[in-house]
């Protein structure tokens, strides 16, 4: 299973961090399901507790009701009385809501891999794939990025300045230019005289709801596959974890327009719990593939659904 | 989809049931306010604020004597919709009394869009007449000094900047001295954002602060926040001492609630909403039309206010009374048309209108534009003759219209098709039924 594969590699010590990430969010709400379930009789009181807790985690009504309906019944099929016990079927369901991710294509051997990363304004888009290139890089791969986001104001800079502290090369036009045309050099240049593994695409930051710029994202994705088979091999939505049920909504609108395969998941550390991907998984079978966990290039791991629960809850 | 479901829609549904007038009772009450909590959950207003906002609806609705007037469902959505208001709070307005210049400190989170805001809101004080100067003070974030600075000049406002290497603290003194010697009269700073709070970035926005005093102190909350809102704005409240709160990414379709969770938890008013890209995209802040929003309701406020500075209202009066009349031509339709075009893009204005939400958000605004300029273009290509009276269009004179407009002789025939549904529905209205998709039918052409 990709996923052991993954586990292997990212070393306790990713794991440690992850545990550390989701500290804050254990103490906060999290924490309080602990408390909830310690000593508690599973009355009326004890679910509607559940409940707040788990919208308060911005799990989203209609995954927390799912989530409860499934516990109550369990419970009540297994003849339950101790809330620990409903505790361990809790983090059963959780996990198995985020469910069995199909393999990764980041981590299929093919002779150049492309990567194309998306996501709303502010959610964290050129310092996760600063990240993202500084893991590749890691494992031997050598990559290129290419500043697609030729759109906001300084973002080609911002990029230019990560891709320097992570030792990368990056490619870039002018402000303004064709983004298109930034990811035809970049593929070009990484085909031919750089010689590299894996591009990873930076695209302008848009509101799902602007259509002429999803347009442009679905002219990159025809760009891409012009020049490499089946390219992009990865399309990750950037999501901040603060973000509440709209999530959602951009996930669903990424979907659509350029069928995105993942979901990085940015700002772990605050106080935010991110609960709002069981509802993508849910609803969209798109998996988290990657967590950010803080402000430094090497905070930043791959995703376990099994340790994520095990994390929150614990 | 229920999550397009509006509210009003909702209760309606619940009070189909219960078909009986007179006093409501806590049973309607009730199965109307799990609705209501319901929409508020879902457009991200705080667990323990919808819980406290329910008892308040519920005390002012069960036990009311419903009007005449108003359905039962009107009626709790009336009472949510005031008390949303009320939540909500006054009006936003800056405080820039006393002397010059003004010190407006932008604080929040990373990604909530405080540079992109520094510059909107630099912009609009300019035209109200002051002349602001920015402070770059965000050191940390990679370019994010530049940004703010090619920001500046596309809108040729100065930013005061030293680079990365200085401490903010000191980046803002200096900026405040300068722009006291240059005599600008509002100084805007936008401060770092950190992931989330902590100590390191409190400290230092305590230490702009006590250096530069500034007259508001704004938040930054992007409008698609979670639960998480209330904490983070309590945090701010509680060290910085906010004055104002700038809802950001309005333009996406988040509900907003963060809004209502922030201001309940903390006071302090909002004061304005960034609504676009565009860097005139600020607009100051009114309760009723944010309320309208959270609930679904459309923004019909803003709609009437554009409409009414957009339209020209003797035109509309005419087409209005022709359409009610039945004499309404394609002529008469194509200047309606144009008309909506001065409005905006069409699913912007659709937006705006309550029951049109869903129609918006399933159609792309750029093609419904396209959809309406191909319209345009078959009434253009149409003889004056054939515009007033359709019937006489016959097959030859449609091959004639779908060459002239670069369209099918189909969409001519589903044109025409349209004009004639659109007149039956009129004379329903005349009867006084409304129809439900009055543009719906042109949309989906």
């Amino acid at each position: 299973m990709v996923l052991s594969r993954f586990f292997k590699r990212a070393s306790t010590e990713d794991q440690a961090k992850i545990e550390r990430s989701l500290e804050k969010t254990r103490r906060g709400v999290f924490g309080h399901i602990a408390t909830l379930f310690q000593a508690n009789e599973l009355d009326d009181f004890f679910w509607e507790d559940l409940e707040a807790l788990l919208i308060q985690a911005d799990m989203g009504v209609e995954t927390t009701e799912y989530l409860i309906g499934r516990l109550k019944e369990r419970v009540k099929r297994e003849g339950i009385k101790r809330s620990e016990d409903a505790y361990t079927l809790l983090k059963e369901e959780m996990i198995a809501l985020l469910g069995d991710a199909p393999p990764a294509a980041l981590e299929q051997p093919r002779l150049l891999t492309v990567v194309l990363v998306v996501g709303v304004n502010g959610s964290g888009k050129t310092t996760s794939i600063a990240k993202l290139a500084h893991y590749l890089t890691q494992q031997g791969k050598k990559v290129l990025l290419a500043a697609a986001d030729t759109y906001r104001a300084a973002a080609i800079d911002q990029l230019r300045a990560w891709g320097e502290r992570v030792g990368v090369e990056v490619i870039a036009h002018q402000p303004g230019n064709d983004p298109g045309a930034v990811v035809y050099d970049a593929i070009r240049a990484a085909q031919e005289s750089r010689q590299a593994d894996v591009v990873i695409i930076d695209t302008a930051g848009r509101l799902h709801t602007k259509y002429n710029l999803m347009k442009e994202l679905e002219k990159i994705r025809k760009v891409c596959a012009r020049q490499v088979h089946r390219a992009p091999h990865e399309t990750y939505l950037v999501l901040d974890a603060t973000t509440g049920q709209n999530a959602l909504m951009q996930a669903k609108k990424f979907k659509e327009a350029v069928d995105i395969t993942g979901v990085i998941l940015t700002k772990l550390d605050g106080t935010a719990k991110g609960g709002v991907v069981f509802a993508i998984q849910r609803e969209l079978g798109v998996p988290v593939r990657f967590v950010g966990t803080g402000e430094q290039v090497t905070d930043f791991a791959p995703f376990d659904p099994v340790a994520f629960v095990e994390g929150l809850l614990a | 989809m229920p999550m397009f479901e509006t509210l009003s829609d909702r209760l309606q549904a619940i009070f189909d049931k219960v078909t009986r007038r007179g006093v409501l009772s806590e049973a309607d009450v009730n199965a109307a306010l799990r609705e209501v909590r319901l929409a508020l959950l879902e457009a991200d207003v705080n667990y323990k604020v919808v819980k406290s906002f329910i008892t308040r609806v519920r005390e002012r609705a069960v036990g009311q004597e419903s009007l005449r007037s108003l359905t039962p469902a009107q009626q709790v959505i009336t009472i949510v919709y005031e008390e949303l208001v009320r939540t909500l709070g006054e009006p936003g307005r800056l405080d820039l009394s006393g002397s010059p210049p003004h010190v407006i400190m932008l604080v929040g989170l990373q990604g909530s869009g405080k540079t992109t805001t520094a510059a909107k809101l630099a912009l609009k004080l300019r035209r109200e007449g002051h002349r602001p100067l920015m402070i770059a003070a965000d050191t940390y974030r990679p370019a994010a000094v530049e940004q703010l600075e090619i920001l500046g000049k596309q809108i040729q406002i100065p930013v005061y900047s030293e680079g990365t290497a200085a401490a903010p603290p000191d980046i803002c003194e200096r900026g405040v001295q300068h722009a006291r010697q240059r005599g600008y009269t509002v100084v805007i700073m936008d401060t770092a954002g950190r992931l989330h709070i902590d100590e390191a970035m409190m400290a230092e926005l305590e230490a702009i602060r006590d250096r530069t005093r500034p007259k508001e102190v704004l938040l930054v909350v992007d409008a698609m926040t979670g639960q998480d809102a209330v904490r983070v704005a309590d945090e701010f409240n509680r060290r910085i001492g906010l004055t104002g709160i700038i809802l950001t990414k309005v333009d996406g379709d988040a509900r907003g609630g963060a809004a209502i969770s922030v201001r309940e938890v903390t006071g302090v008013p909002i004061k304005y909403l960034g609504v676009g890209e565009k860097l005139d995209a600020l607009e100051t802040f009114y309760p009723d039309r944010l309320a309208s929003r959270i609930l679904g309701m459309g923004d019909v406020m803003t709609l009437l206010e554009k409409a009414e500075q957009e339209l020209d209202r003797q035109k509309a009066l005419e087409a209005e009374k022709r359409l009610l009349e039945g004499t309404f031509t394609l002529e008469d339709f194509l200047e309606q048309l144009q008309e909506l075009k001065k409005l905006g893009p069409l699913s912007q204005i659709l937006e705006m209108l309550p029951g049109f939400q869903q129609v918006a958000r399933q159609l792309p605004a750029e093609m419904t534009d396209k959809q309406l300029k191909r319209i345009e273009a078959i009434i253009y290509s149409m003889t004056p003759e054939e515009r007033r009276n359709p019937r006489i269009i016959n097959a030859s004179r449609k091959r004639r219209i779908a060459r002239g407009s670069g369209t099918t002789v189909e969409e001519v025939n589903q044109l025409l098709r349209q004009f004639r549904q659109m007149q039956q529905l009129m004379k329903q209205l005349r009867k006084g039924r409304f129809p439900g998709n009055l543009f719906g039918g042109f949309l989906r052409f």
